[in-house]
This record gives C-alpha cells, sequence and structure tokens, in this order.
C-alpha cells in the first residue's frame, strides 16, 4: 500500500511537468498578446512594445520558459501580469468560494443520485424508474448555464426566494452561505445526478440479480439490509469512479457556474486571466487544476481498497 | 504593499465579502470593465481612467459647454506673448496621505504625463520648462505659442492629466505607480480590493469642493454618499438580473438587447449619462494593398454607411445617431463638411472607383471582434456592404484581444497582418483632431493604420498652434476635409450607452459627462 502511494505520488511529478510545458507553449501560441490588453486600446505601438519588454515577453521563448520553470521549481508561481500580485495570492482570494461550491454540489448530487439510482434499480420497470430515467436523459442535455438562467429567472428575478449572484463565506452564517449556494449548486449539480443516478440504477441492477442477493433474501433479511449492504456495497466500485469522474468534471463546470452566478472563484479567475491573456495567472490555475485531477484519481484509487479488500495493487 | 496583499487571508476576504450588498450609504455599481491596473497615466484603459476621476483630482477641467475651467487650479493667467502661464493651486487641497498638494506635485505629475500621453507629448515639444515659484504657484514656459495647453492639461478622457505627490509622479512613466494617493473625493482602499471582484472607495473627508455647480469634469465634486463600490459582473445578464432584485444600485452600461427587460419596471430607470457617446470608426491599414491605394479606400467610403453599423450594433435609434462630423456632432469642432460620404452607401460609386483605381480583386482581410457586444456585429455588415461595393472580403473572426495584438502588425495580412477593423471611440477621444488618434497621419509614427499624408499633419501642427479658436475650427473644417480625402478612416456612427439604476436606492442625481462619476449623486429613500 505504502509502496502503491509512494509510486502514484512519484508519478505525478511527470504528468505535471508535461502539463507545464504544454501550457506554456499553447498560451504562447495562441494569438493574444497581454501587452497590448495591458496598454489599453489608445496606446501608441511603442507604448506596447515598450510593456512586451518590460514583461519579458520579447525574450526567447526558451528563456522565458527557463525563468518561469526554475521559478516554480522554488515554489514561486509568479505575479500576474495585470494585478502586479503574487498568483499564489490572487488562488488564495479565490479558492474558498470555489470549493464550498464544488463540495456542496457533491453532497448534494450524492445525496440525491445515490438513492434515486438505487430506488429506480429496485423498482425496475416501474413509473419511478422511468422519472428517473427521464430525468437523466434530460440533466444530460441541457447546459449548466441554460439551467443557470432558468433557475435564476424562477427562483431569483420572479419569486425573489433566492439572490441572483454572489457569494458569502461560511464563516458569516450558514443560511447567508447556503443562500448563495442553491441555485449554482443545483444547477451545476444536475448533471452529475443524472450520471450517477444512472450508474448506480445500472450497477445496483446488475448485483441484485447476483446468487448472493437471492441467498440474502433467502436468509429472511430485510429489503432494506438486501439493498444497501449486499447490493448497493457490491455496486459500489463503479459508483465511487463515477463519482470521482464527476469530481474531475466538476472542475470544469464551475468556470461556467461562476460566470453565470458571479462567484468570485478560480473558474472566474480563469476565464479573466485567459480572456486577458495573464499568462502566469493560467499556467498557475491549470497547474493546480491538473494537480486536483492527480489527487482525486489517487483517491478514488485508495477507495477501491477501502471498498473492495480483494483489490490489490 | 505586497505584503499588505499577502496579509488578506480568505478568511478576511470572505468577511468583506459577506457584508451586506448595499449598506444604508453604499453605492454598488457594476462597471463595465473590472479594475486591473490602478495606474491611469501608464495604460489608457477607460476602466482606469474611472478610477483616476474617483481618486485623483485635475489642475484643470472641461466643463459641459467645451470650455476649460479651473479645477485644483484657483485661477491661471496667460503672459501677453502666449509664452508664460501661471497657475495658482487653491487653498486647502490635500493628498489622501495628508500632505498638502504643492506647486512641484503637479509638475512631477505633469511630466509624467508628458511623457506617455499623445496630447501630453504634443504639449512637451512646446515647453521650455516648468518652474514652482511658491508651494502654490508655477509657471508653464513655452518656446512658442502653443494653442491647446488649456485642452491638453483638461483633457477629459484616457489619458487625463491626473495630480499625484510628486515622490509618486517620479515613477518612470514606463512603469506603473504602486501607490493610489491622490486629493480626489473619493480614497481608494488598497485593503478592500478584490481584485477581479470588487472595488472600494470612500469619502475623502478632507475633501474641498469647488462652490460650482458640477458640470463634466469641472466644478464641484461634492460626495454624498460614503462608499462605493465597483463590483464586477462580466455577465451581463447577470447583472440586469441583480438590478431587478436589488442587489446592486447602478449598472454604468446596460447592454442594448437587454433594455426591454427593464421597461416597465417602476423602480428602475434608464438615463444616457454621457450625452456625446461614442463614435464608431472603420480604419484602413495604409502599408499594405487593396488599402494602401487611396483610391480604394474612397471607393470603401462609398460602398460604407452608418444607419447599417449601427442598426445592426445597437438597433434602437433611441440610442443612436447617424452624424457626418468626424469630431462628433455636438462638440466645438464639429462639421459636416465631407462628411456626408459615411451615411449613405452609392455601390456604382464605388465599383467605378474601384475600376479606376485598376483594383484586381484582393481580397480585404477584415478582423471581426466576436466577444464585445458593441462590436461584433460591425464587422459582418461592413464584409457585405463591402462586396456590394465590388470588393472581395476575407473576415476572419477573433476575440477583441487578439485583435488588439493582431492590429499592432505591420506585416502583410498573409504574414498575420491584417487590411481593417472597426472599433469605438469615447466621444471625448475625438473631440479634436491632435486628440483623435485617426488623424494621426505620420505613418511609421500614426496609430494602427499608420497613414502618412504629410500634408494633413501640416494642417494638425497648424491647428496645435492656434490660439484663435475661431480660426482652430476652420482648420478642423480643413482636416476633416483633408482625412476623408485621404481616407485615414471612416466615423461609422454615433451611439449612446444607457446607464440603468434603482430609482428607490439612488436618486438618480448624476453628473453628465463623457465619464461616470460619483459625486452629486446620492442615496434614495425610495
Amino acid at each position: 500500500m505504502l509502496g502503491f502511494l509512494a509510486r502514484r505520488v512519484a508519478a505525478t511529478v511527470p504528468v505535471l511537468l508535461f502539463v507545464a510545458v504544454f501550457v506554456f507553449l499553447m498560451l504562447r501560441l495562441t494569438p493574444g498578446d497581454p501587452a497590448a490588453v495591458l496598454a489599453g486600446d489608445n496606446a501608441s505601438p511603442q507604448q506596447i512594445e515598450e510593456i512586451r519588454a518590460q514583461l519579458g515577453l520579447d525574450e526567447p521563448l526558451v528563456t522565458q520558459f527557463g525563468i518561469w520553470i526554475g521559478d516554480l521549481a522554488q515554489g514561486d508561481l509568479g505575479e500576474s501580469f495585470f494585478f502586479k500580485q503574487p498568483v499564489t495570492v490572487l488562488i488564495g482570494q479565490r479558492i474558498e468560494p470555489t470549493l464550498s461550491l464544488a463540495l456542496v454540489t457533491i453532497v448534494v448530487t450524492v445525496l440525491v443520485s445515490v438513492p434515486l439510482g438505487t430506488l429506480a434499480a429496485y423498482r425496475h420497470g416501474s413509473w419511478l424508474d422511468r422519472l428517473v430515467m427521464g430525468f437523466s436523459v434530460a440533466g444530460f442535455s441541457v447546459p449548466v448555464f441554460v439551467l443557470g438562467y432558468l433557475l435564476i429567472w424562477i427562483f431569483a428575478v420572479e419569486l425573489r426566494w433566492l439572490p441572483v449572484q454572489g457569494f458569502t463565506s461560511i464563516t458569516e452564517g450558514f443560511w447567508p452561505f447556503l443562500e448563495r449556494m442553491i441555485l449554482p449548486a443545483s444547477a451545476l449539480a444536475v448533471i452529475y445526478v443524472a450520471l450517477i443516478a444512472r450508474i448506480t440504477r445500472a450497477s445496483v441492477l446488475e448485483v441484485l440479480g447476483e446468487d448472493y442477493v437471492r441467498t440474502a433474501r433467502a436468509k429472511g433479511l430485510d429489503e432494506v439490509s438486501v439493498v444497501l449492504r449486499h447490493a448497493l456495497r457490491n455496486a459500489a466500485v463503479p459508483i465511487v469512479t463515477v463519482i470521482g469522474v464527476g469530481i474531475a468534471l466538476l472542475i470544469g463546470g464551475v468556470v461556467v457556474t461562476e460566470s453565470v452566478f458571479n462567484i468570485p472563484g478560480l473558474g472566474r479567475l480563469t476565464v479573466d486571466a485567459v480572456l486577458a491573456r495573464d499568462y502566469p495567472t493560467i499556467q498557475a490555475v491549470i497547474l493546480l487544476f491538473s494537480f486536483l485531477y492527480v489527487l482525486i484519481n489517487l483517491l478514488i484509487d485508495i477507495t477501491y481498497l477501502v471498498l473492495d479488500p480483494r483489490i490489490r495493487y | 504593499m505586497r505584503r499588505t496583499y499577502r496579509a488578506l487571508t480568505t478568511s478576511a476576504l470572505a468577511l468583506v465579502l459577506a457584508a451586506p450588498a448595499v449598506a444604508e450609504d453604499t453605492l454598488s455599481v457594476v462597471m463595465h470593465s473590472d479594475l486591473k491596473i490602478i495606474d491611469p497615466i501608464w495604460t489608457t484603459a477607460y476602466i482606469t481612467r474611472n478610477h483616476g476621476y474617483m481618486v485623483y483630482d485635475t489642475l484643470l477641467a472641461l466643463d459641459a459647454e467645451g470650455t476649460v475651467q479651473p479645477q485644483m487650479a484657483e485661477s491661471w493667467q496667460v503672459s501677453d506673448d502666449g509664452l508664460v502661464y501661471t497657475f495658482t493651486l487653491r487653498d486647502g487641497l490635500v493628498f489622501h496621505d495628508g500632505a498638502p498638494v504643492t506647486s512641484t506635485d503637479v509638475i512631477a505629475s505633469i511630466e509624467r504625463w508628458g511623457q506617455r500621453d499623445s496630447m501630453g507629448q504634443k504639449l512637451m515639444q512646446f515647453v521650455a520648462g516648468m518652474e514652482a515659484t511658491s508651494d502654490t504657484t508655477f509657471t508653464i514656459n513655452l518656446t512658442e505659442p502653443y494653442g491647446l495647453v488649456e485642452q491638453s492639461l483638461g483633457k477629459p478622457s484616457s489619458n487625463t492629466p491626473f495630480i499625484m505627490p510628486a515622490r509618486i509622479a517620479a515613477t518612470p512613466a514606463d512603469e506603473q505607480i504602486a501607490e493610489p494617493i491622490g486629493s480626489g473625493p473619493f480614497v481608494f482602499d488598497s485593503e478592500a480590493w478584490e481584485p477581479g471582484n470588487k472595488v472600494v472607495y470612500r469619502k475623502f473627508e478632507d475633501y474641498v469642493p469647488r462652490a460650482e455647480a458640477p458640470s463634466w469634469g469641472a466644478g464641484g465634486k461634492v460626495v454624498n454618499v460614503d462608499t462605493v463600490e465597483w463590483v464586477s459582473m462580466p455577465d451581463a445578464q447577470t447583472a440586469v438580473n441583480a438590478l431587478l432584485t436589488g442587489e446592486i444600485d447602478i449598472i454604468e452600461q446596460v447592454a442594448h438587447d437587454l433594455l426591454p427587460l427593464l421597461d416597465g419596471e417602476p423602480a428602475i430607470d434608464v438615463v444616457v449619462q454621457n450625452p456625446l457617446g461614442l463614435q464608431y470608426m472603420f480604419r484602413f491599414n495604409h502599408l499594405h494593398p487593396p488599402f494602401d491605394n487611396q483610391t480604394v479606400r474612397r471607393a470603401a467610403l462609398e460602398a460604407l454607411n452608418q444607419k447599417d453599423f449601427l442598426d445592426a450594433a445597437i438597433g434602437n435609434p433611441d440610442y443612436y445617431k447617424e452624424c457626418a462630423a468626424m469630431f462628433v456632432c455636438g462638440t466645438t469642432f464639429a462639421t459636416d463638411v465631407a462628411g456626408d460620404v459615411a451615411l449613405t452607401s452609392d455601390f456604382e460609386a464605388s465599383r467605378a472607383l474601384l475600376a479606376e483605381a485598376g483594383y484586381d480583386g484582393t481580397p480585404v482581410l477584415l478582423m471581426h471582434s466576436t466577444d464585445l457586444r458593441t462590436l461584433t456585429n460591425l464587422a459582418p455588415v461592413a464584409k457585405s456592404l463591402l462586396e456590394r461595393g465590388g470588393f472581395t472580403v476575407n473576415m476572419e473572426s477573433m476575440d477583441w484581444q487578439t485583435l488588439v495584438s493582431r492590429r499592432a502588425k505591420k506585416e502583410t495580412p498573409a504574414e498575420g497582418g491584417w487590411n481593417a477593423f472597426l472599433t469605438a471611440w469615447t466621444a471625448a477621444d475625438v473631440m479634436n483632431p491632435i486628440a483623435a488618434a485617426g488623424f494621426n497621419a505620420a505613418g511609421d509614427d500614426a496609430w494602427f493604420g499608420w497613414p502618412n499624408d504629410p500634408e494633413l499633419e501640416a494642417m494638425r501642427d497648424a491647428f496645435a498652434r492656434e490660439t484663435d479658436v475661431e480660426a482652430q475650427k476652420q482648420l478642423a473644417e480643413q482636416i476633416q476635409a483633408r482625412a476623408l480625402g485621404v481616407a485615414t478612416h471612416m466615423h461609422a456612427g454615433q451611439y449612446f450607452v444607457p446607464m440603468g439604476y434603482r430609482t428607490d436606492h439612488v436618486d438618480g442625481n448624476f453628473v453628465d459627462g463623457p465619464v461616470p462619476v460619483f459625486w452629486q449623486v446620492a442615496r434614495s429613500d425610495g
């Protein structure tokens, strides 16, 4: 187990290095010049050139990469071209809203999708099953921003039950925090509820036909025990895999959701940085996201060991 | 400074974030863009200019009649020979750090601005020196009479000559300042600033407003609120929704296509605070075929027309105006001379001119900006009109940041350059032929597109040296006729962007002008 963990952690280094090179090159090869953005619309060509030189963008690519990777090796992610602040500070400011949104979404997703999928499997072929599957197809089909605007229109603009936008820290109280999380987390959760409910249904359905479930029933166990202890637990590996993948995909989802709901998180930081060509910020945020992807995959693998002791690495 | 930012922990920021969106004495405003750079001399970005008006004051300022008025200055005199301008500062001027404003600060600020701004650079060509004769008086000594001294120092738009402490103005002009300390009506709250999310300005209690009524950037800047918060909200729909529910008080620029959502809302009013608005520009690249040929550029002018652009981009005639004046209708130098060419399309004339020029069908590489709502629809209209006028057009779509990078390239279109693009200017930036970048015809030193016409340059120079306004108006007419004759660019229509605000939160007593300012306005009791 420890050897496995050590190997997996070591494997993250080349992955992140590859991401670093890839992102660096992608940004430099993409059209657009941060100096032109910084200078403003009325700036002269000479002013833009001056700024390029100040930012070091007139240096050869190899030199620019060498400087960046050297700083990175010392834990220095660089300074934003625009805000003149260390990128780590910007990330520190934005991480709480993103983590909050992701966590609330995951909790909502798991609490809704797993029971829903299990019930659908248990009532296979019933109206409930068809309803869950119908919802699942719809959930896949509606883009998160459409759903976001729809929820805002109904619950914020028309009914005035919840605020349109923004973020309040949980340190300010649970309800102020939650009231600004409900709509974005719901919009974001729908697609994952659809995905995970579907997989849960399929997995549980498969397990319900196994011999040991019939044996459990033959022993006289009540249905709740049969479904939860025998069926669901044995169906858990694919479900956990999908939840893990879902969490990783969530990172993409928050980018859109944070824009629609005006949440000052990492997603909006990424969009703003991309639009402004703020290279140091984009590089740092993508490296962070990549690290999270790797970490989540590692956690999924560890969860397999807990769920199924037969699994060995 | 950096240490200060480091000290801002996530939880501390969260506390700020969690503050009620609207306190009793706070205006919560969604501006057109997020503030990224705090140095209004270093960048020409409009949001930074707007920030400048909050934090800094100006020596002189333009009023609604187009007259330059004293602002930080109590008065000024010009010597009989027109070579010495003597300025006296008002009593009681003080910076946000408590230091008094002195002549030395003003001189240092003008010097730094003069290295950066186009009108400032022009002014400095005529300045022999500036001298502080006391703490509150100083002189600007010229080498020869110059007609735009006051207009330059009262320049309302980017780069506006804001006055900073001399120690900050000592920052090299090509480096950004680190401390946003001015003597303006608001103090920038550095600790509360959340880049990309919120900017907070607090009323400067020691500011002494002038006695006159406010008029554009001139007059008394009486602040009636304690705090103004600029909330960053990049999604226009979200901003409108937040205004509808009262989570914010003001949207500086409401998207024209979202205006119907505010119609009939009793607690929301929509006003045009900038009476001169903005002007679209169709810009030619004079370096490469086919627009290196004057007759071909003239043909394009014949093919294009303002109404089609305005209908496509703005849509609502209440918010646009066809205007023959390149210096914008309603301004001192507005003239219709030769400007009618921009009002109607004459495709026959365009084709005839192309035939005369021997146009061989070389495609026009037209850059199309796709992500700024007021620009997105322009290029497709231009493509259609040019094609009907006999051109072959290759339109390339890109985001605005790519466009602004690419327009700086002098290479041929095949090598990554371009032939034409469309943009927009705040009217205040194009009100005279020196400030308006499109008229600069100094070849390589001109604005993107690089027209080269020594005759036009001579006219601009004569305008700058002329001290009589009536004579300047005549020169402006000649300059407009010449600019359209050589087709430096096309004035593609004037438009207005409305401001939306909640009448139950804000009294609506805004100061009209080219820049949104937050003095005079107060919170409303509903």
